[in-house]
C-alpha cells in the first residue's frame, strides 16, 4: 500500500489511511465477522459429556464457570469455521493470567468448562449445578433467552453472571438484571461505533440489506437508531432473499439475480445485517455500483481482531496463540475479559467473595485494562462494560470508536450504546 | 536561580541558534534509538543533532542500553527471543545473549554486569551474566512484565507487570520477590530517585504515576495529569526520568504527545512540553543537559533542553521508535 504520508500531521495521516483502506477494499471473508450470533449457531454437538464436575475445590480456590455450546463442525472444508474451543480458550488464558497475578496475592483460580450438549442438561440446570458445588462466577457464551433464564434462576444466590456473547439490547434495557454483567458490547454500541466512523468519513447515505433472522432484524433496528443519532440516512433498505450464498461459497447462477437488486440505488455504503454470517461476505465487490460494504461483515465494529496489535494487544495475541494454537477471536477476548474482571476486582479488593465483588464492579473505582488503551468499566445503570470498539476490516484496523470529537460529559466511551437518560433498564 | 532560568529560556527562544549555544562546550554524546518496526537502531550525534548511522538488529527491537564503558550497545530483539550486543564502534552485532523469550526491557547493573531482563510473554525476569552469557536466575513475576528499575545501590530490582498491575520488588542477592505493590492499570516504567528512597512507577492505562516509599513499600503519592484540550483517556504515562539532584522529573504521556515536567519534591506538575506523537521512552545525556524522547507514531525523537524545559529539536529516525539510550561518554 502506497502511503505518501510521511510528513503529515497525525489526523491527516490517519484520515488518509482510513480512506485508502476502506475505499480500496471491502475485504473478503471476515475472520471476526461471524461471532455475534450464537442464537443462529446453536446446534447439537455431541463431542463431550456435559460439565463433568471436577475434584472438590480447595478452600482458597476461586472457581469460574463457562457455559457454552460447542459449535457444530462444518460438513466439509470451511476456512472460516468457528473453532471447537471458541471462547473456552479465552477462559483458559484468563484463568492462567489470574493465577500468575494470584501467586502474589495468594489467590488461585480454576475453570469449570461446561459445554451444553444435545440431550444433556440445559443452561439453567448446568448453572444451578455449578453454583451448588461452589462456583460463584458464571460466564455465559449463550443466546439472550438462555442468558436471561440463567440470571433469573440464580437471582437468589450470590452468583455473578457475565454475558460474553449476547449483544441484545433488551438485556441492557427492559430485561436487565442486577446479577448480570455484559462484557460483550450491545448491538447499539456496535452500530454506534460504525455510525461514528461513517459520520467522520461523511458517508451519509446507507443501503441497508437485512437478513431473514430475528438477530438480523435487531441489528438493522440498532443501525437505524444509530443513523438517527448521528445524522446518517437510510436511503434504501431491502431484505436478503437469496439464501446463504457466502456459506455456500459457490459462484452460482443466482449471482446475477442476487446483485441486480443493488441497481439503481443512491447510496454511499452498503450495510449488511447478517449476524449468522450466511451471506454478508458475498456482497463486497458484487454490488452494481462500486461501494464499500460494512455492518456484520466487511467493515465491522467489534471487540477484537487478529490484526489488532496496539495497546499491548500483540502480547495477548502471542500468549493466546501459544496457548490455543490458533488466532484469538472476539468471543475468546470477551470471555478472557470476563475472567480478568473477576481477577482484577479480587486483586484490588483482596477478596474473592462474590457478595463483596459484585457491588465493587459498578463502583467508580473499578476498572479493568484490556488492551484498548483505556480502562474499561461498567455502566452502573445497565451493567454494560463501557469499552472502545475497533472498526476493522479482515486485514487491518481502520479506526477506533469513540472517534475523536464525539464528546460526552462522563466519558467519550458513553457515546456508544444506550445512555443513562434513554435506558429502559430499571434495576431493583 | 530564577534569573538563570529566565536567561536560558530567552536563549532557547532563539531556536536552533540557542541549541548550538547550549550544546557548545558540552561533551558530545551518542544517542541510540531502537526502531520497533524497522528492526534498526538509529545513531544520533549530539554535536550535530543528526542521525549518523542506522544499524540492522534483530526483530522488534525495544529495550536498549549501553555498557558503562560505552563500548557495547544492548538491544532486546523481542521477536527473536534474544538480546543483540552491538559493537558501538562498528554497529555490528558481535554476539547475542540468552535472554529467555520475548525480552522487552532490561536494566544493566551499574558495574556493567549482570543484566536484568523482563520477558514480556513469559511472566518472568531473567538475570544474565553478560560476560559468561549464562542465565543466573529466572524470577517469576506477574503477567506481561515490562518496567525495570534498579536501586542506586543495586540491591533491589523492581519489575512492573502490565496486566497484573504490580511493582515486584526483587532482592538481587537471592533473586526472590520480597514484596509486591499494587499500582494503577498497566504499569510501564519504574525509576528510582538517586537517593534510593522513592520509586516512581507510571501506569499507562491508569493515567497516573505512583510514588512509592521504598522502605515501607507504600504508595505515598499518586500524580495525575490534566491537559486542556486533551482527552483524559489520551494521557498515558510511560517513560519516567528524574534528575540526579532530585529536583525535576519528566514523564512521557504517550498519545497526549506531551512530556510532563514535574517538581520532584512537591510532585506538582509544572508544565507540559509538546513533543512528537505517542511519546514513550526518555533518556538524559550523562550531563543531564538534554533529554531525548521517542515518538512512535511520528517516527522521530524530540530533544528537550532540561534547564530551559523546552523542546529544541526533533530528529527523524526509523519506523516506530521505541527505546532510547545515551552513551556514558
Amino acid at each position: 500500500m502506497l502511503l505518501p504520508a510521511g510528513r503529515m500531521p497525525a489526523p491527516a495521516r490517519s484520515f488518509i489511511l482510513a480512506l485508502a483502506l476502506t475505499g480500496a477494499a471491502a475485504p473478503p471473508a471476515g475472520a471476526q465477522a461471524a461471532q455475534q450470533a450464537p442464537a443462529a449457531q446453536q446446534a447439537p454437538a455431541a463431542q463431550q459429556d456435559s460439565a463433568a464436575p471436577p475434584a472438590a475445590p480447595t478452600p482458597s480456590e476461586t472457581r469460574i464457570g463457562l457455559i457454552y455450546r460447542v459449535q457444530p463442525q462444518p460438513s466439509s472444508y470451511d476456512a472460516e469455521a468457528a473453532p471447537e474451543d471458541e471462547g473456552v480458550a479465552g477462559a483458559r488464558m484468563g484463568i492462567a493470567d489470574n493465577n500468575t497475578t494470584g501467586r502474589f496475592t495468594k489467590q488461585s483460580y480454576a475453570l469449570d468448562e461446561a459445554p451444553l450438549t444435545e440431550g444433556g442438561p440445559g443452561a439453567v440446570e448446568t448453572a444451578r449445578a455449578l453454583v451448588a458445588k461452589g462456583t460463584p462466577y458464571i460466564v455465559l457464551a449463550l443466546p439472550a433467552d438462555e442468558v436471561l433464564a440463567v440470571a433469573d434462576a440464580l437471582k437468589d444466590t450470590d452468583a455473578v453472571i457475565f454475558n460474553a456473547a449476547a449483544p441484545d439490547d433488551r438485556l441492557r434495557g427492559a430485561d436487565c438484571r442486577k446479577n448480570l454483567f455484559h462484557v460483550v458490547p450491545s448491538r447499539a454500541m456496535q452500530t454506534d461505533a460504525l455510525a461514528q466512523y461513517l459520520t467522520l468519513m461523511r458517508w451519509r447515505k446507507l443501503f441497508l440489506i437485512v437478513g431473514p433472522n430475528e438477530a438480523d432484524r435487531l441489528y438493522a433496528e440498532a443501525l437505524k437508531n444509530s443513523a438517527r443519532k448521528f445524522g446518517l440516512k437510510i436511503s434504501a433498505e431491502k431484505p436478503w432473499t437469496f439464501g446463504p450464498l457466502a456459506k455456500a461459497r459457490g459462484d452460482t447462477p443466482t449471482r446475477a439475480e442476487a446483485m441486480v437488486f443493488t441497481r439503481g440505488l443512491d447510496y454511499d455504503m452498503a450495510i449488511v445485517a447478517d449476524e449468522a454470517g450466511d451471506w454478508g461476505d458475498y456482497v463486497p465487490y458484487r454490488t452494481v455500483d462500486p461501494r464499500p460494504v460494512g455492518g456484520t461483515q466487511g467493515l465491522v465494529a467489534t471487540t477484537w481482531s487478529p490484526v489488532l496489535e496496539t495497546w499491548g494487544a500483540a502480547q495477548a495475541q502471542n500468549r493466546f496463540r501459544r496457548l490455543a494454537g490458533r488466532l484469538m477471536r472476539p468471543l475468546d477476548y470477551q470471555v478472557w475479559t470476563s475472567v480478568r474482571i473477576v481477577g482484577n476486582a479480587a486483586t484490588v479488593r483482596k477478596t474473592t467473595d462474590p457478595a463483596a465483588l459484585a457491588p465493587f464492579l459498578i463502583d467508580p473505582d473499578f476498572n479493568v485494562p484490556a488492551y484498548k488503551g483505556v480502562s474499561l468499566s461498567f455502566r452502573p445503570w445497565d451493567r454494560q462494560l463501557r469499552q472502545p470498539l475497533i472498526v476493522v476490516q479482515p486485514k487491518m484496523l481502520v479506526s477506533v470508536a469513540p472517534e475523536q470529537g464525539f464528546l460526552h460529559q462522563r466519558t467519550p466511551l458513553d457515546t456508544l450504546g444506550i445512555d443513562l437518560p434513554e435506558t429502559a433498564c430499571k434495576l431493583k | 536561580m530564577d534569573r538563570c532560568v529566565t536567561a536560558v529560556l530567552g536563549l532557547a527562544a532563539l531556536g536552533s541558534a540557542a541549541l548550538i549555544g547550549l550544546t557548545e562546550g558540552a561533551a558530545a554524546y551518542t544517542v541510540y534509538v531502537s526502531n520497533e518496526k524497522a528492526n534498526t537502531v538509529s545513531v544520533i550525534d549530539t554535536d550535530t543533532m543528526a542521525v549518523t548511522a542506522t544499524w540492522k538488529v534483530g526483530r522488534r527491537p525495544r529495550g536498549i542500553t549501553v555498557r558503562p564503558d560505552g563500548k557495547e550497545v544492548f538491544v532486546c530483539a523481542s521477536d527473536d527471543d534474544r538480546i543483540d550486543v552491538l559493537d558501538a564502534a562498528t554497529g555490528k552485532v558481535v554476539r547475542s545473549l540468552r535472554s529467555g523469550p520475548d525480552p522487552e526491557q532490561f536494566i544493566l547493573d551499574a558495574s556493567g554486569n549482570p543484566l536484568y531482563v523482563a520477558n514480556e510473554d513469559d511472566s518472568q525476569v531473567t538475570v544474565i551474566d553478560i560476560e559468561k552469557n549464562r542465565v543466573l536466575a529466572e524470577v517469576p513475576v506477574g503477567v506481561e512484565p515490562e518496567g525495570m528499575g534498579l536501586s542506586p545501590d543495586g540491591k533491589v530490582l523492581v519489575n512492573t507487570s502490565e496486566t497484573t498491575n504490580m511493582a515486584h520488588f526483587i532482592d538481587t542477592k537471592t533473586f526472590q520477590v520480597i514484596d509486591n505493590v499494587l499500582v494503577d492499570a498497566r504499569p510501564r516504567f519504574a525509576e528510582f530517585t538517586t537517593d534510593g528512597k522513592f520509586l516512581w512507577v507510571s501506569a499507562e492505562v491508569g493515567g497516573t504515576v505512583s510514588v512509592i516509599d521504598v522502605a515501607s513499600r507504600r504508595v505515598v503519592k499518586k500524580i495525575t495529569f490534566k491537559i486542556p484540550s486533551v482527552n483524559d483517556e489520551a494521557i498515558q504515562p510511560v517513560g519516567v526520568r528524574i534528575t540526579k539532584d532530585g529536583s525535576k522529573a519528566f514523564v512521557a504521556l504517550g498519545p497526549a504527545n506531551r512530556v510532563a515536567v514535574i517538581d520532584a519534591r512537591t510532585y506538582e506538575v509544572q508544565k507540559y512540553l509538546p513533543v512528537g506523537q505517542r511519546v514513550w521512552q526518555l533518556a538524559f545525556t550523562p550531563d543531564q543537559k538534554l533529554l531525548f524522547s521517542t515518538n512512535g507514531t511520528s517516527n522521530d525523537v524530540s530533544v528537550i533542553d532540561v534547564a530551559a524545559e523546552k523542546v529544541v529539536k526533533s530528529i527523524p529516525v526509523g519506523l516506530l521508535p521505541w527505546g532510547v539510550a545515551v552513551s556514558p561518554q
